[in-house]
């Protein structure tokens, strides 16, 4: 199937991203990226934690994958933006996902604060794939100041409960003419398989990858079920009925 | 000379480019963005750039990190 999803100029065969965050090692997510055919991966800035040996997560990226820095820490736009210029200065590309977020207990999204980063990096040029809350009216003036896609939530962050926003991201996908990547909250590769049968563009999965039993093993899995979901999307869904609906002959019988 | 580094004060002896404070502090320049007073340091300027008096410095890196 010559199927494939463009984002930036980018032509990506795998629609699954991946978060990069609670892995064991950063050899160990490497070697996760390189067995699921992962694509696309968001990295986080930090302060350099003087203590501590660790190395770069980017030297264990594989070349080739796109990297989406995201702005997670920041707490308003100012510092969203902030952090989306040191990352491109860094040598990062132009890619950011924006991530604005205050509330520590939901982790949930300012979609007002989001709306104003994307604006200002959109018309730096960067590539904006904003996280947010799935609302219809935020979606359209997202895409009205440039967004590449959007990113709203499945349910809160690492929570792993599912589609919880079922309704209104079917509305976006309905409406918004981007795609609609579901990025946090898919615990489990039948939930990223059900985001792809409604039509999302990609899913992005960190939490349910890296604690799961066998990450390697979980990445594929996760891989087997977004391009199902896919597929079955592509293959136009049959109808729901109340009612049975025999599917041999009601002619015939023995009797 | 009193700077801040990522948020803590730091006292240095003499007064220092960015590629001294690297090299004094043994960070690899390939792991690290350099930000002064909000604005970003490229690698080609660390040499030129002198420190001053109440900079505020950051040295950050990119970590593993997805959601949150």
């Amino acid at each position: 199937m010559n199927d494939h999803l463009e984002i930036g100029g980018v032509k990506l065969t795998s629609r699954l991203f991946l978060g990069t965050g609670k892995f064991s090692s950063h050899t160990f997510m490497g070697e996760v990226i390189r067995q699921s055919g992962v694509q696309v991966v968001t990295v986080a800035l930090r302060r350099i934690d003087f203590a501590s040996e660790e190395e770069n997560v980017l030297q264990h990226v594989p070349p080739g994958c796109v990297l989406m820095p995201n702005t997670s820490g920041a707490r308003n736009a100012q510092e969203a933006v902030r952090i989306a210029r040191v990352a491109r200065a860094a040598g990062a590309g132009n890619w950011v996902k924006i991530e604005v977020i205050s509330d520590h207990r939901y982790l949930l999204p300012d979609n007002y604060e989001t709306l104003k980063a994307t604006e200002i990096l959109a018309q730096e040029g960067f590539v904006v794939l904003p996280y947010m809350n799935p609302d219809l009216m935020v979606a359209k003036k997202l895409k009205e100041v440039g967004a590449a896609a959007v990113m709203p939530l499945g349910a809160p962050i690492g929570s792993n409960q599912g589609l919880k926003t079922r309704e209104m991201i079917r509305i976006l996908i309905e409406e918004i003419d981007l795609p609609i990547i579901v990025d946090a909250g898919i615990g489990r590769p039948s939930q990223a398989a059900e985001a792809m049968e409604m039509g999302a563009a990609a899913v992005l999965v960190n939490t349910a990858i890296a604690t799961a039993g066998d990450p390697l093993a979980m990445a594929r899995a996760f891989d087997f079920a977004v391009q199902a979901g896919r597929m079955a999307y592509l293959s136009g869904l049959a109808q729901t009925n109340q009612l049975a609906e025999a599917s041999s002959p009601l002619t015939g019988f023995l009797r | 000379m009193r700077i801040t580094l990522n948020g803590s004060e730091e006292n240095l002896a003499a007064s220092l480019t960015i590629a001294e404070l690297v090299r004094a502090k043994n960070w690899q320049p390939e792991r690290i963005v350099v930000e002064v007073n909000q604005e970003i340091i490229g690698r080609d300027s660390w040499s030129k750039v002198l420190l001053q008096e109440h900079d505020q410095v950051e040295i950050l890196s990119f970590v593993g990190g997805g959601e949150n």
